[in-house]
């Protein structure tokens, strides 16, 4: 069939002669316009193929029906976007002209291949250097946190971390090493499994981008170049070889993209066996991209606009029926909302059902969170249920992540308000956090066994005395340090003796007065009774001489806000009865949110210092900075994380050459200039294809602009994934453009020489930069005697 | 010849009253009693000092926006002969009488009032009904909020009227365009929308994003004119070019002319002189250039130097050192060298000079001919008054422990050795033999054993260092900071190789003159990347409000309050504009959406045309609605009610807009779903009616309920009256000052 399908064709690309191409297409033997050339020079040698099978690769493995990767698709070709029924349309274009080639050698060689070599690059040397690199210390550690089944606290979700874990302790690896530094020795640790586990991951990226690449362009070269790029690049492999969240993120995305592509190529047959396979697919990615790093949400935005474009597309269709049309949004609904959220809840479930043990995460959440977690000292307690006079109690305030009410013998420094004690706000327990509830007009030590317990109620005035340097809580007139315009709170007096302005009201939210107040449930509010300011937390940091706590004001502005809010947690009183606090445990949609909201704390609470230099995103395509994984000096193994310099300069030249494409191409048509068959099936593959890779570029590097967390150059990575495949339509469409203008030998000549420079070139420049990701001993490379000397072509590269 | 006398001269003048009577009732409005309160109401203390710095050529710079808003404000009071004197220290202060209170209001009421006209006339030029129009107009004229906005010296008026009237503008030239391209008048209207914009840019920045819209729709029509075939290609890019020119490259050269006249009007130095650099400070007359005038240029061995941090953050700084050792242990532990400290000190002072001395020579004195210091050059510092070497070494930091400690070489004779060489780099340069350069060359120093470079951290030396900033070696210098860089302030040529002669020579005051001037564009450049980045503290304020407050009017802002008669003035909205507009809004955007997906299933509820006028309208209206609001959930500042009033503008003129279409269309025709018939013969007077008459129950009510707390109060004021002025007003009102 394929046969018949050439002699019937005419190709149009290479020349506008139907006659001499005819010719062409019908001699027997003759050679034609031929991808695989390209292959041939620097790979292995591709099985000799039959007659007609090496023709040009433009629709070289058009159609799923010859794709041996995934489930067969009907669709032989890309659903064109529908036109709506009333405009006139353009004439259908003629029949294929270019012979698919012969499929399964021709599209599972190259894949094998590459999947080989990308296997190789990522766990040749994946031990070295033994000991912990980067952010090792970190995902290291909560690795074993999950072994150990600690609590912790970390600004990503958990997924990342769990597999992790997973692969540690599958591996056999025992959660005790500490990682507590960069440069630690990993000894006898088994290492190599969590390690082992992120690259192969990282490997993945490489054939998932050669099948994108494949199923958006059709090309075989434009997939291989694309596929290359990620092989041979430095920063790729660095980052895949340690144990980071990053290769499993972008495992995810990049699995995301995949499936999203492949069930837009299944769209003629829709609610097929394959259809609904990737469509869920695509489901379950996204909940894996998200359940990673929060970074996730930018591709599920991708693959939102995706579908509300799709959907759109179906809704312009007037051959469907509405209830058709409810069937595809019920159906997406279903597998790219519901299911991912389902699967991200889960994530979750197993999270808080492994870490049942109290660690250091604990004082980042709220009291009741707390006492879930066994070894906490709110978890199983009994304390007494009402405040009462003499007991000695924490206050931790509402807001999420807000610490402990606490004070210390230091004084606020000279010029900071008063000179009196520091009172702040603390994330961790400590004995500074106690304090003693006492009458505000009476001194008497309500503990004495001869006094009867007497209740705080709504409404009293009371006094708070720090247990441990018995001073009162105070606010006056002076204004606070970092929150001028709130006033100061500070600790004042001796042995409890101290002035009207020690006297608080306590009261709770939403109550009468007279009521008594309870642990752990009342939200308390402290009023000062003398400037009616109320008590609470404004989330700043305090400089160093606060010790970076939390600073505590006195607000004049009555707002209901969880900073004015606080409870009590831990509460002592001998002589109150105590009762189990069981009834307390928060259900899961409740710490399912708070989990989230300390998360997105944490996260906008990574702001960049003053004066600290950080990486730009404008640096990032340029390449202008790389960072240090491991090692400063000259005798340390050095691994620097940096791309490939030739790839990423081309990535980034190539973005621009493809919005100049672009530009030009979408004015021509809008123009009504009268494109070729070839030129527009190329301009369509220019438009679409790129456009959604580009869009993917755009989604998951603009948003960095507007982020005022300290930012990494790491987080450039899942872009460069859309960049590179980006680069390798581009070139292939500009190549074959350029190959379809000249005459035909010379245009297959232009076309093979054109792909075989650039993996040249790609090829080369790993070579020289490789040492970056395996590892750099000897002098440093300003040093002329050392192996990279020459090769630090910028000035800001450090190594 | 004589043919005027068989045809006389016939003049037709058309006068559209209705435009003169709502200009008229704008200008009532809103001139009347114009100068009561005399007092400083709300902002006017913000604005009124920048208006008092431009009456006295003081140069300052205002984070807030551009320069534009208060050059208008300080034309007022040009106008008004004001001259500056008067301290704008609290709200409520009474004018001194030198203040032209009027003069000072009357631009931003002016701008208020003419905002009413220009509402009619976008609503006409949407190609909607004069009685729509009129609707609108009327709204804007009684919305209380922009009364009370306009009649004081606040820039949100100016800043709305600038924004509608580029609207107007460009839709005066889209309407052209159909018919009579690259007449004058196109060129007229193309060009106005292009200086409205950047006008609106000029007095705030939010006016970015109305021009952002508008350089959309812009692009949205272009697009459609770059698919109209019956153009030309040369036709269609003269369209482009001259678009280009007007909207892009018209606003840029004004925005820069606003600089121009702000940085030529200013000449003198004032109280923002030490946030710029060195070499803005000494283009201005008095401070730093009284100093400066006449130092010699060229850094060279032997000069006696100040060198100023770049970056000026937290506060600008220069390298200082004093008597005084680093405490052997801090009270961490830590220990540290012993040795002499090096700060950062944010005040001239005699301790902050240092002389430049070649490793080589012994002479701390300028050799004649002075040999320049080049980039790249190995020399010490030395510090003037205790002639210690700037050294430093492998121990800690004080504050930073990851960085190298700079102190001032003792000499305890402990294996200890000195390390003060230092290369100088500038970084600045053109070429590689540069001549460091006082004022203009900013230059790192690297150290030369351990290639740290000397940095300011920012963090405050406790009290054995007198809270000044730290001063670390950085030993890994991760690119280029401007923490890192410094440049030479004061700076002569030492004469005295004994130490007391030098004493005081360092005491004396500097002098001679050469005088630097920086180019218009790197004072522009400066100024802007300052005014950008310069964040005042973050403030809480009493009556700040977050945007979701805005939407509901949950909030108010009390202007003013007169201690002894109680007359307030408030800034709250008119209840039921404000509720009407927001059910517009959503009208809209449901009507919208429902069209949009029943055409995209070949079902046409409305006639093209009229889906055309709905679309364009709305893509105005709610476009011009959401830049205006949208961007607030973003911003971190401290926002209040008065931000909100630019949307509430584009919200006010949907109103009319909706009120139109439903009678039109939904309530005319109510089986109306089938078929596009091609034209559909527009309401008849009784539904355009409907356009104008639905408002007005809201306008009465409204202005009754309201109206009073911004306009009688000034009346009833000045019969002495004591009653609480809230009585009878809406609830809102009556919360406390």
């Amino acid at each position: 069939t394929l046969r018949r399908v050439r002699s019937v064709a005419f190709p149009t690309c290479l020349s506008l002669d139907p006659a001499s191409s005819r010719g062409d297409a019908l001699a027997p033997g003759a050679e034609n316009y031929n991808s695989h050339d390209a292959l041939r020079g620097n790979q292995t040698p591709l099985p000799a193929m039959p007659y007609g099978a090496d023709s040009l690769s433009l629709d070289a493995v058009r159609g799923g029906a010859r794709l041996p990767s995934g489930p067969r698709c009907g669709g032989l070709r890309q659903r064109r976007p529908r036109r709506p029924a009333g405009e006139p349309s353009r004439p259908s274009p003629p029949p294929r002209a270019w012979a698919p080639l012969e499929a399964p050698v021709g599209v599972w060689a190259p894949l094998a291949s590459i999947t080989l070599l990308s296997f190789a690059s990522r766990f040749y040397r994946l031990s070295e250097p033994p000991h912990v690199c980067w952010d090792e210390t970190h995902f290291g550690k909560m690795g074993s946190y999950y072994i150990n089944r600690t609590f912790f606290f970390d600004v990503h979700p958990p997924l990342g971390k769990m597999l992790i874990g997973l692969a540690g302790y599958l591996s056999g690896y025992n959660g005790t090493f500490p990682f507590q530094k960069p440069g630690d020795r990993y000894g006898h640790h088994n290492y190599i499994g969590m390690r082992g586990f992120c690259a192969f991951l990282g490997s993945c990226l490489v054939p998932f981008a050669y099948l994108i690449v494949l199923e958006l362009s059709k090309s075989l070269s434009a997939a291989l170049l694309a596929a290359s790029i990620l092989i041979f690049d430095t920063g790729c492999i660095t980052l895949s070889q340690y144990i980071l969240l990053d290769p499993i993120l972008m495992f995810f995305l990049m699995g995301a993209v995949l499936s999203m592509v492949k069930y837009n190529s299944c769209a003629v047959r829709p609610f097929s066996a394959p259809w609904w396979f990737w469509l869920s697919l695509t489901g379950v990615n996204l909940a894996g991209a998200i359940g990673v790093k929060f970074v996730g949400l930018f591709v599920v935005l991708l693959v939102g606009l995706n579908t509300v474009y799709d959907l759109w597309e179906l809704l312009g269709d007037l051959s469907l029926s509405l209830v058709t049309l409810g069937k595809h949004l019920l159906a997406r609904v279903f597998c790219l909302i519901l299911l991912p959220l389902v699967l991200y809840t889960a994530q979750f479930a197993v999270h808080f059902a492994v870490l049942n043990k109290s660690g250091p995460g604990d004082g980042f959440f709220s009291s009741a969170f707390q006492s879930r977690l066994i070894g906490n000292n709110l978890h199983n307690v009994s304390v007494p249920e009402h405040l009462a006079y003499g007991s000695v109690i924490t206050m931790k305030n509402l807001r999420m992540a807000g610490g402990y009410l606490h004070s210390h013998w230091h004084l606020y420094p000279e010029g900071v308000g008063a000179r009196q004690q520091q009172v702040t706000a603390y994330l961790h327990k400590d004995l500074n956090n106690l304090w003693v509830i006492k009458k505000h007009d009476s001194n008497t030590d309500h503990l004495d066994p001869s006094c009867s317990v007497e209740f705080v109620r709504h409404g009293d005035v009371i006094r708070l005395e720090h247990k441990e340097t018995s001073r009162n809580l105070h606010s006056h007139q002076h204004e606070a340090p970092m929150t001028r315009k709130h006033f100061q709170v500070t600790g004042y007096g001796i042995n409890g003796t101290g002035d009207a302005n020690d006297f608080w009201r306590i009261e709770v939210v939403g109550r009468k007065s007279g009521k008594r107040i309870k642990v752990l449930r009342s939200q308390i509010r402290l009023t000062h009774l003398a400037t009616g300011c109320i008590l609470g937390s404004s989330g700043k940091t305090l400089p160093k001489w606060g010790w970076e706590q939390v600073e505590v004001t006195c607000t004049p502005y009555v707002k209901e806000t969880p900073n004015a809010l606080w409870n009590v947690e831990d509460h002592i009183n001998p002589k109150l009865p105590n009762i189990s606090l069981d009834v307390l445990k928060p259900s899961f949609p409740e710490i399912l949110l708070e989990s989230h909201m300390v998360m997105i704390r944490g996260n906008s609470g990574l702001k960049p210092k003053e004066n600290e230099v950080t990486s730009k995103p404008w640096h990032w395509p340029i390449n202008y900075q790389g960072l240090r994984f491991s090692g400063v000096n000259e005798t340390d193994y050095r691994v620097y994380l940096l791309g490939n310099p030739v790839v990423w300069w081309l990535n980034l030249v190539t973005i621009g050459l493809y919005l100049l494409m672009a530009t030009c191409t979408i004015v021509a048509i809008k123009r009504g200039a009268q494109l070729t068959v070839c030129v527009s099936e190329l301009s369509e593959v220019l438009l679409h294809s790129g456009g959604k890779i580009m869009l993917g570029w755009l989604l998951h590097y603009l948003p960095f602009f507007m982020m005022g967390r300290v930012l990494y150059f790491h987080h450039y990575f899942p872009a460069m994934l859309f960049s590179s495949m980006l680069t390798g339509i581009t070139w292939d469409t500009l190549l074959k453009f350029c190959a379809g203008c000249l005459s035909c030998s010379m245009g297959k000549r232009v076309y093979t020489y054109g792909m075989l420079a650039l993996m040249l070139l790609i090829v080369y420049s790993f070579y020289l930069f490789h040492p970056l990701s395996y590892g750099m001993v000897g002098p440093m490379a300003s040093d002329p005697n050392s192996p990279m000397a020459g090769l630090r072509w910028l000035e800001s590269w450090e190594f | 010849m004589l043919g005027f006398l068989k045809q006389p001269v016939v003049v037709t003048a058309e006068i559209n009253m209705n435009l003169v009577a709502l200009t008229v009732m704008g200008l009532v409005n809103r001139l009347w009693a114009l100068s009561y309160p005399r007092a400083v109401v709300f902002d006017e203390v913000y604005y009124g000092q920048f208006v008092s710095l431009y009456m006295k050529r003081i140069f300052f710079v205002d984070d807030s926006g551009p320069p534009f808003g208060h050059m208008l404000l300080a034309f007022g009071g040009y106008l008004g002969g004001f001259d500056g004197n008067f301290l704008w220290n609290r709200i409520g202060a009474e004018y001194s009488m030198n203040v032209p209170v009027w003069s000072l209001r009357l631009l931003p009421a002016l701008t208020g009032a003419l905002c009413v006209p220009l509402a009619y006339q976008i609503l006409v030029e949407l190609h909607f009904s004069h009685c729509a129009a009129f609707g609108a107009a009327l709204l804007i004229l009684f919305e209380n909020s922009l009364i009370t906005q306009s009649r004081l010296m606040l820039l949100e008026s100016v800043l709305i009227f600038f924004i509608l009237l580029a609207i107007l503008s460009y839709l005066k030239f889209y309407n052209l365009q159909k018919c009579s391209p690259f007449t004058a008048g196109w060129w007229f209207w193309l060009l106005l929308t292009g200086v409205a914009c950047s006008c609106a840019v000029g007095v705030k920045y939010m006016g970015l994003f109305t021009y952002m819209l508008l350089l959309a729709i812009a692009g949205v029509h272009s697009w459609h004119l770059i698919g109209d075939q019956t153009l030309s290609n040369v036709s269609v890019l003269c369209h482009l070019l001259a678009r280009g020119l007007a909207l892009v490259v018209v606003p840029v050269a004004m925005y820069l002319s606003f600089f121009y006249v702000h940085l030529t009007v200013l000449y003198r130095s004032g109280p923002h002189d030490q946030i710029m650099t060195s070499a803005f400070q000494a283009s201005l007359e008095g401070g730093l250039a009284r100093i400066t005038q006449g130092q010699p240029l060229e850094v060279a061995y032997g000069s006696q130097i100040t060198l100023r941090n770049v970056l000026g953050k937290p506060v600008p700084c220069w390298l200082h050192s004093h008597k005084n050792t680093y405490p052997i242990r801090y009270e961490n532990g830590r220990g540290s060298s012993h040795q002499q400290q090096v700060t950062c000190y944010p005040f001239k002072d005699v301790n902050n000079w240092w002389i430049v001395k070649d490793p080589g020579m012994q002479q701390l004195v300028v050799s004649n001919p002075p040999r320049p210091v080049r980039h790249g050059h190995i020399v010490q510092l030395v510090h003037g008054i205790t002639t210690r070497y700037l050294n430093t070494h492998d121990v800690a930091a004080p504050l930073s422990p990851h960085s190298q400690e700079i102190s001032c070489y003792i000499d305890y004779n402990i294996s200890m050795p000195a390390q003060n060489l230092w290369r100088v780099e500038i970084v600045n340069r053109e070429s590689d033999t540069d001549v460091w350069k006082t004022i203009l060359s900013e230059v790192r120093f690297v150290h030369v054993n351990t290639s740290a470079v000397l940095k300011l951290s920012g963090a405050s030396l406790p009290e054995w260092g007198y809270r000044q900033l730290e001063i670390i070696g950085e030993k890994l210098s991760k690119g280029h900071h401007q923490s890192m860089l410094w440049n030479v302030e004061e700076h002569r040529y030492g004469k005295s190789q004994e130490q007391k002669e030098r004493e005081v020579e360092l005491h004396s005051p500097t002098q001679a003159d050469i005088s630097k001037n920086l180019s218009f564009m790197a004072r522009f450049t400066e100024l802007q990347w300052k005014i950008l980045t310069l964040k005042n503290e973050d403030t809480e304020h009493k009556y700040s409000s977050s945007p979701l407050d805005w939407i509901t009017m949950d909030t108010n802002i009390a202007y003013w309050f007169h201690p002894i008669s109680g007359a307030q003035i408030h800034l709250i909205g008119n209840i039921l504009t404000w509720a009407s507009a927001n059910v517009a809004t959503l009208v809209y955007v449901c009507l919208f959406l429902w069209y949009l997906l029943r055409r995209r299933r070949k079902i046409c509820d409305i006639p093209e045309d009229a889906w055309r006028l709905w679309v364009s309208a709305g893509g105005l209206c709610v476009g011009g609605w959401a830049v205006n609001y949208l961007p607030f959930f973003m911003m971190e500042k401290t926002l209040f009610l008065y931000h909100y009033l630019p949307a509430l503008t584009f919200q006010i003129l949907l109103i009319p807009v909706v009120l139109q279409h439903l009678t039109d269309h939904l309530c005319r025709y109510p089986g109306y779903s089938t078929g596009c018939p091609a034209v559909l013969i527009s309401g008849d007077k009784s539904s355009e009616m409907m356009g104008f008459l639905v408002p007005a129950p809201a306008l009465i009510l409204g202005t009754l309920h309201y109206v009073p707390s911004v306009i009688t109060l000034p009346c009833l004021a000045e019969e002495n009256y004591s009653v609480n002025a809230c009585t009878g007003l809406g609830k809102v009102n009556c919360s406390p000052v």
